[in-house]
């Protein structure tokens, strides 16, 4: 169904799902980008945030307020996390890398089946008044769930940017990412510094995961839709890069909306993942990686 | 010396006989008291455990109730159910398991064409009885001449003609396809672009979608412009609220008559209460619905009950559609076995070809491909759904069947979108 009318729509919808896929993907940036941690269970941990706006929505909280207010005890629960991973395998060496992989594989299935133990199969939706609407530019007809989940992804990609930039916590993140043993030598304690990282990159799956839900249904194996998308970003982002992060989700959303709406939706997973090879054939270290 | 060794001889045989002769007796007392096993792989997770899950208790509340019936030849009946995750990479190696290591006597297939698809071989290949279990057009290329289908659906005509009756009644001439890449839709979708071809209706938009979508904006988008007068969806749980949110965001257009078809997830009662209104106007397959129509003998009864327990097990608390009809295998099972006195699979699928069977969702009669020999499809329009309500979809006249003639219980409201408000 070729037709250039629609064109437009599929830019501005690409931009939005883009937005919401950077969303996704950031804390992934954050923990795998930047401090090598092989952080399969990060799609468990953002349906696991869903869950949590789910629970304080039937107590009338509004689903991404419920996700802010979720960050201080995801905060501490990636502290945890980070804390055994570090104890039980990164301080044995890096042949306990792939042991670390398991580690994360397990704890994602725990999140799945302890959620299904406590919620059940079904599918969980929250309300607002921004779901189920829309906002008319002529012909185009823009979802409020999308443009609300979009600004706020805008908006945590530049919070992280600039805390990672200006703070002195995250210049002490990038430090240890870029050189563990100099960071040492300064008098800083590379562990706890990535134990903070790891903490933070919880911490936005909480409000990651509150923007999930108000894009569409949640139920306990929904991580593994976005494993591969997700991982999908971040490397082609380049590890690490935040901006970079939202960047690459433009470029996914946009390229999937196009190719979905000119040439059909089944070529839409084929030419993003194309373009991941494509990319990390010609620059390996992904589009703003260092 | 010789003398005492065949004496001796002579009483060890002796003994040896009256061994073998109780021995005999003992292993069909022991086997009796063996129960006799039916298997199943069913989604207990995944997007399609919000109805396996409710089948699975349908199905044990068949085995509780024969069991205190006495059970069958004698012998209890147990149940082994594993869980298949909603996926098909799993059903050969669960029904491979039930069948080599468990020893199952009969097999009841996965809920749903997807994971059913990958065992068809396997139980075609060893000449077994294979009870399906809602799977769509699951026999037509494999031909196993022991499948016995439980839903009504058959094939895509008569899936779909009541669905394209309903649109031509309206004056539609145009229609659009939007269907889920995976094997039950494909199925229903081929068979459906035949059948709008054939009375004359013009294809104006299709598109096949990954199963993992997550938003349908663009396409909703692309249909509106493509102005159809009838939209056809066949999608799987998860992309059906997808595609019902984004009709309400993005809409659809003035021009579509109708709407809906084979929307897998709009008989689960937590997917229709999410949805609530945004429900209204759909027209859809179902199995069952609490019109006056549909008062099956027992159906009522089975429903009560299954309520209470479906409340304790936390699964779908309705019960309407794949509950009743996994009853409803174990129903006839239990007439197959009882009539012929046998566990013979070649006997019982005989016996399930040439009768009637008598169970809570009426008649069933089948074909020779394990379908039915009469499908009851009913297209039903949402009506007058209000937001946060379950108790609303055991009432009449919220569901109304348009189709087919003898189950109706109204008219179509159209267009579309006046049917929504």
């Amino acid at each position: 169904m070729f037709s250039l009318e629609l064109l437009p729509d599929a830019i501005v919808l690409g931009i939005l799902v883009g937005c919401f896929y950077a969303a996704v993907s950031i804390g992934l940036s954050l923990a795998f980008g930047l401090l090598d941690v092989p952080h399969i269970a990060h799609p468990a941990f953002l349906v696991l945030g869903s869950y949590g706006a789910y629970l304080l929505g039937r107590q009338g909280w509004d689903p991404l307020v419920a996700g802010l207010a979720l960050m201080p005890l995801f905060f501490l629960l990636g502290i945890a996390v980070y804390r055994f991973y570090y104890e039980t395998f990164e301080r044995r060496g890096s042949e306990a890398g792939v042991r670390g992989l398991a580690f994360f594989f397990g704890v994602a299935f725990m999140i799945e089946v302890g959620l299904i133990i406590v919620f059940g199969v079904d599918q969980r939706m929250v309300e607002a008044d921004y779901i189920g609407r829309s906002f008319s530019v002529g012909e185009m007809r823009l979802p409020l769930r999308m443009l609300v989940a979009s600004a706020l992804a805008v908006v945590l990609t530049l919070a992280l940017t600039v805390y990672l930039s200006k703070t002195f916590t995250g210049r002490a993140i990038r430090a240890v990412a870029q050189d563990e043993p100099a960071l040492r030598l300064m008098g800083a304690d590379p562990v706890r510094i990535k134990q903070r990282a790891f903490g933070i990159a919880t911490a936005v799956t909480a409000i990651a995961g509150a923007m999930l839900i108000v894009v569409g249904p949640v139920e306990p194996s929904l991580d593994r839709v976005y494993i591969g998308r997700t991982f999908c970003v971040v490397v082609l982002a380049g590890l690490g890069s935040m901006t970079g992060t939202l960047a690459a989700g433009l470029i996914l959303g946009i390229s999937e909306s196009i190719v979905l709406t000119l040439f059909g939706a089944s070529w839409a997973p084929a030419v993003s993942f194309g373009l991941l090879l494509i990319v990390l054939g010609v620059r390996p270290q992904g589009l703003f990686g260092r | 010396m010789e003398a005492a060794k065949r004496r001796w001889l002579s009483r060890a045989a002796m003994f040896a006989a009256a061994v073998a002769v109780s021995g005999a007796g003992f292993v069909p007392a022991a086997h009796a008291q063996q129960p006799i096993k039916i298997g199943i792989g069913i989604a207990q997770t995944g997007q399609l455990s919000g109805g396996g899950r409710a089948a699975l208790l349908a199905l044990r509340m068949w085995v509780e109730d024969v069991n205190a019936r006495g059970g069958m030849l004698g012998r209890k009946v147990e149940l082994i159910a594993y869980d298949d995750q909603s996926s098909p990479a799993t059903t050969p190696g669960i029904y491979t398991k039930l069948l080599d290591v468990d020893k199952v006597d009969l097999l009841i297939a996965p809920y749903g064409t997807v994971p059913t698809a990958p065992i068809m071989p396997l139980v075609k290949e060893r000449n077994l009885l294979l009870m399906g279990n809602f799977s769509f057009q699951g026999n037509h290329k494999v031909h196993h001449d022991m499948y016995f289908n439980n839903a009504p659906l058959r094939d895509a005509a008569s899936w779909c003609d009541g669905f394209f009756k309903l649109g031509q009644g309206a004056g539609a001439k145009t229609v659009a396809f939007l269907a889920a890449d995976q094997e039950f839709a494909q199925n229903l979708a081929n068979g459906a672009k035949e059948i709008a071809n054939r009375v004359g209706l013009k294809t104006v938009y299709e598109q096949s979608y990954p199963p993992t979508t997550v938003d349908f904006s663009s396409m909703i988008r692309a249909i509106r412009a493509a102005k159809p007068d009838i939209v056809f969806v066949m999608s799987y749980p998860n992309d059906t609220v997808a595609i019902v949110r984004a009709v309400n965001e993005i809409g659809v257009g003035d021009s579509v008559k109708l709407f809906g078809g084979g929307m897998v997830g709009l008989q689960f009662t937590p997917i229709m209460e999410s949805l609530g209104s945004m429900l209204n106007g759909i027209v859809n397959y179902h199995t069952y619905v609490p019109e006056k129509t549909m008062e099956f003998p027992g159906i009522k009864e089975f429903l009560a009950r299954y309520a209470t327990k479906a409340a304790e097990a936390k699964v779908d608390p309705l019960g309407y559609y794949l509950p009743p009809f996994n009853y409803a295998i174990g129903q006839m099972l239990e007439q197959a076995i009882t009539a012929t006195k046998s566990l013979d699979q070649r006997k019982l699928a005989d016996y399930l070809h040439t009768h009637e069977m008598k169970t809570i969702v009426g008649p069933i009669r089948f074909r020779q491909d394990g379908e039915w020999d009469t499908p009851r499809v009913p297209m039903i329009q949402f009506r007058g759904i209000v937001d946060k309500n379950v108790e609303q979809f055991r009432q009449p006249g919220k569901q109304v069947i348009l189709e087919p003639a003898q189950y109706k219980t109204g008219e179509l409201v159209q267009p579309f979108e006046k049917a929504r408000k």
